[in-house]
């Protein structure tokens, strides 16, 4: 009684919050000064032509960074405390056989997806999209694939090394931007080139490529270690 | 007009799965109300002008999130079994 009594001035007291939220909230009709900064001077500075990468990636790219970082450790975490034993590893499991249909659709599918995330994030400085999207289109992808074939499981050696090669690489060209550019992962290093092309935008495409590789890699491995989990004996 | 009937109706189907998803008794139909929240969510998202938001949202939220919950269902039910 007591209980449900607090429930209720809980969302009472939110429902207040939110009335109140809601009567204040006013659509703008211009954009802020930093929108307008962003809107005016992104292309003559950036040359990307989807300007919200060019904040993700750039303006805003040690944000990116450690976001980049915390998907990093949630992975190894749910890696260290999803650990099996070695002699659950081996294990086969009696599993219904896959249904015809998945087995079919996904043989189709798969390459599609694959090819879909790739786009997704080599032409995140030209379209919506991007690193973060493309990587977990491509994990789905994979997803897919185990969900197929699950008697196969996820080979976290070559996962960890793409996942770490390409953390490394990002960091490494973040720092290039100081030497031979304006800051720290700043895109000019490599020439603009002509707006709205695949190769242009300087590092931009370049960075959002690694970071979809080790994205969909870290939620692979994830999804990897989730499934082998599933071994084990009660 | 038309996106505002869509949006409205989009909203209701998000509260109802919702609701479903944190009172319903089975856990593979709560699971999957929330997975239908997500997208739902993801279009809400596209038709306020936000296609990054909506396809990480279309991609993690409702994608593997749902997988991610169902190994999980999978394993704690084998373990209060045996």
């Amino acid at each position: 009684m007591v209980r449900k009594f607090l429930i209720f001035i809980l969302l009472a007291t939110f429902s207040v919050i939110f009335i109140n939220l809601y009567q204040d909230f006013k659509g703008q009709d211009k954009l802020n000064d930093l929108s307008t900064y962003y809107a005016e001077n992104e292309p003559q500075e950036l040359g990307a032509q989807n300007i919200v990468t060019s904040i993700v990636v750039t303006y805003r790219g040690f944000d990116t960074l450690g976001e980049v970082t915390i998907l990093f450790l949630a992975a190894s975490i749910i890696g260290f405390f999803l650990k099996i034993k070695e002699s659950d590893k081996n294990k086969k499991r009696e599993l219904r056989k896959t249904s015809e249909i998945l087995e079919t659709a996904s043989k189709i599918l798969v390459p599609l997806i694959f090819l879909l995330g790739v786009y997704v994030f080599a032409n995140g400085h030209l379209t919506p999209g991007g690193g973060f999207q493309g990587g977990a289109i491509m994990a789905s992808g994979m997803v897919l694939m185990l969900l197929a074939n699950p008697e196969k499981d996820v080979k976290h050696s070559l996962f960890s090394g793409i996942e770490s090669i390409s953390g490394f690489t990002y960091v490494i060209l973040g720092l290039l931007g100081i030497y031979f550019a304006y800051g720290f992962l700043d895109n000019r290093v490599l020439p603009l080139g002509q707006f709205g092309n695949i190769f242009s935008a300087g590092l931009i495409p370049v960075i959002y490529t690694f970071i979809g590789l080790k994205v969909g890699s870290e939620l692979t491995n994830i999804v990897g270690n989730l499934k082998e989990t599933q071994k084990e004996t009660e | 007009m038309i996106l505002n009937i869509i949006a409205i109706f989009l909203c209701l189907a998000i509260l109802v799965m919702a609701v479903i998803a944190v009172i319903h008794k089975k856990l593979i139909i709560a699971i999957i109300a929330s997975g239908v929240v997500s997208l739902f969510a993801s279009i809400i998202f596209l038709l306020l002008a936000a296609p990054d938001v909506a396809m990480t949202e279309a991609a993690i939220g409702s994608g593997l999130t749902t997988i991610i919950f169902f190994y999980v269902l999978n394993k704690i039910r084998k373990e209060s079994n045996g």
